[in-house]
């Protein structure tokens, strides 16, 4: 990949440049934080005209490697006002990185109030004006797009809320089958919005594609690791048969399970909610239960759910959706939720922050806990539609939960707490605590050690080992989140000795380099260190790498367990 | 004694849910992973009423063994 696409929507001009020498061995997360760190002044207004906005596909993408195709996406984010990187996967990293694009940066705004869309192809990327579209959901948009340039373009795109630079806004990339993935967290789909852009099209074709330098030993390493993916069970057969959302039984049973806005850790009705059951469901009513969100994964994990008749409802029906609006709303009716996801995709919400966001508006009596129908209303008429009310939830959790008085609000740096319990599963509260995202679960994903007894056991119960085991899982998966990778690499990469160093030699054969285990640990305490350097700048000190304060005073049921980290315990973190 | 055994995504297939069952006193997990079927290296996580314990936890009158192949999510 040798070209950075750079648009500015101040003077609406485009340029090709060529890759600066630092990056030429960054991609993914590792690239778009060190252009933001680089070009954004940390302390500028993230729906300003400082803000930039960064796609890039990871080192790997657009190769044959299996579980490739992920983009990355940063900027400085309107939610949390740290730096800020989503990965999704679809289609756009494969077409970016096919097309040489080692990163498109978009930077300034339009002075009025004209929307636009990009083009991106081999010749560069063209700015277009855009009416007809603004204001339409997701699905519309792609729809549109297709029937005007063709079914196989790529497409990035905002929805209503993005338009209206909510803070819970996400950016949705087509998947293989025209339906949606999405870059979910920190509110990436108002920085678009507010430089008003409604999309980016990709088009590939006479792509110059990807080569590799050492083909041979290429293959002989894509082998090792595809082989890797099939052989632990969980990339190989628990994720293509339930779903993330298999992950509802073991932390309801685990009393981790963040139930009626983070009260209890156990949720009756787990059952209608389980991956199991979601499986059957699907199963009974012929949808697919297990389906892949770009081309060249193996693991397959995603799945479309339908509705009793075999209607397309939703894709990528997560655990952290299904827990959100199930356990943490209380609602037990699957098909509400499932039209719940189909929403938050068309209009272009984070699934994760409106569940915890509604959590909170439940305990303020905005509508009551266990309303599924009323979730849908909400999204659809007040949030999807931008009224008072729909500002205000569309603002995220912390938002909500000021403007209502409410105590109990799960959010670190602003962002909404995701889908463990941070009293009983400690190792991902210091996650939560250290994150230079915000509450994010994937960053440091101690879940796999302290649940699920990949990569060894850490007590979840206990604060023995957890900030090392949080730091150690924070350093890899910064280093994973450059090369393209989808995440769930890491279960078999934790088990499987063979499978790192296959990911290594892979990542070696592309570009002719002899990295090792050790660089690999380096550029990922790079990355953490560059995003810490900037949320530093940006203001953030070690006060802001806390939980809130009622994660320590409520036990939570069934092990009564409450957050008992000292600061300086948490504050280790960072020593290294 | 009464134990509760509580299987979960494949090992409910040509099994169970969940079910009562009893045991000798001073049994261990061992015994009841053997009981119903599932072999050792199958095992992913183990739970006696909510929390991780080895296969050599000697279980008490009324405890609930949850039982899970290896799973993982995000």
């Amino acid at each position: 990949m040798n070209k950075i696409l750079r648009v500015n929507m101040t003077d609406l001009s485009t340029a090709l440049e060529e890759v600066p020498a630092a990056w030429a061995g960054l991609g993914g997360r590792a690239l778009t934080s060190t252009v933001v760190a680089a070009e954004v002044d940390p302390t500028c207004h993230p729906l300003g005209p400082n803000n930039k906005l960064v796609f890039a596909p990871g080192l790997l993408s657009g190769t044959t490697a299996a579980q490739s195709g992920r983009l990355s996406a940063g900027a400085k984010s309107p939610l949390t006002g740290t730096i800020k990187e989503s990965n999704a996967g679809g289609t756009a990293a494969q077409m970016f990185a096919r097309l040489g694009i080692k990163a498109l940066i978009i930077e300034g705004m339009p002075k009025d109030d004209t929307w636009y869309g990009l083009q991106v192809s081999n010749n560069g990327v063209t700015i277009v004006e855009e009416s007809d579209l603004i204001g339409k959901g997701n699905f519309a948009v792609i729809d549109a797009l297709e029937g005007k340039l063709g079914k196989k373009t790529g497409v990035l795109t905002i929805g209503p809320a993005g338009e209206m630079k909510m803070a819970m806004a996400n950016i949705s990339v087509k998947d293989p089958d025209s339906k949606i993935r999405s870059h979910g967290r920190g509110g990436l789909g108002a920085v678009m919005g507010s430089k008003k852009i409604k999309y980016i099209t990709i088009d590939d074709a006479d792509a110059p594609g990807v080569t590799v330098a050492e083909p041979e030993k290429f293959k002989t390493a894509a082998r090792t690791f595809a082989k890797a993916m099939l052989d632990h069970p969980v990339s190989g057969e628990g994720l293509p048969t339930y779903g993330t959302n298999v992950l509802v039984n073991i932390l309801h049973e685990s009393g981790g399970l963040p139930t009626r806005n983070f009260t209890y850790g156990q949720f009756d009705g787990h059952d209608k909610i389980s991956g199991e059951t979601m499986h059957e469901t699907i199963v009974a009513r012929g949808g697919k239960p297990k389906h892949g969100c770009h081309a060249g994964c193996i693991i397959q994990c995603s799945q479309v759910y339908t509705d009793e008749q075999g209607k397309y409802v939703t894709s990528g029906f997560e655990y952290e959706t299904i827990w959100g609006m199930g356990a943490n709303c209380c609602i037990e009716n699957l098909d509400d939720i499932a039209e719940a996801d189909n929403i938050m995709d068309d209009i272009g919400v984070d699934s994760i922050e409106s569940a915890v966001m509604f959590g909170v508006a439940m305990e303020a009596d905005v509508l009551p806990f266990g309303d599924g129908k009323g979730v849908i209303r909400m999204l659809k008429e007040e949030i999807g539609k931008g009224t008072p009310l729909g500002r205000i939830l569309g603002g995220g959790t912390a938002n909500v939960g000021k403007t209502y008085g409410v105590t109990r609000v799960p959010v670190v740096k602003g962002q909404g707490i995701p889908a463990y319990d941070p009293r009983s599963v400690k190792g991902i509260g210091i996650t939560y605590a250290t994150s230079t995202m915000g509450a994010d679960h994937t960053s440091g994903y101690t879940i796999a050690t302290n649940i699920l007894n990949v990569g060894g056991y850490v007590d979840p119960l206990k604060k023995d080992g957890q900030v090392e085991l949080s730091r150690n899982l924070q350093i890899a998966t910064a280093a994973v989140d450059s090369t393209g990778m989808c995440i769930f690499v890491a279960f078999p990469a934790l088990d499987i000795p063979e499978c790192l160093p296959a990911l290594i030699d892979m990542i070696n054969a592309r570009f002719g380099i002899e990295l090792t285990g050790d660089d690999v640990t380096e550029l990922g305490k790079s990355v953490l260190k560059t995003e810490h350097a900037f949320n530093q700048a940006a203001g953030f000190t070690s006060a802001d790498d806390r939980l809130p304060e009622f994660f320590k005073l409520d036990p939570v049921a069934p092990h009564n367990a409450v957050w008992d980290f000292t600061d300086a315990e948490i504050d280790e973190f960072w020593n290294f | 004694m009464n134990i509760t055994v509580k299987l979960f995504a494949t090992f409910r297939v040509d099994r169970f849910r969940e079910k009562g069952r009893d045991y000798p006193e001073g049994s261990t997990c061992r015994e009841v992973l053997a009981d119903v079927g599932i072999g050792e290296e199958e095992l992913g996580i183990l739970l006696v009423n909510g929390r991780h314990a080895p296969l050599e936890q000697v279980l008490d009158e009324g405890d609930a063994v949850s039982l899970f192949p290896l799973i993982g999510g995000g």
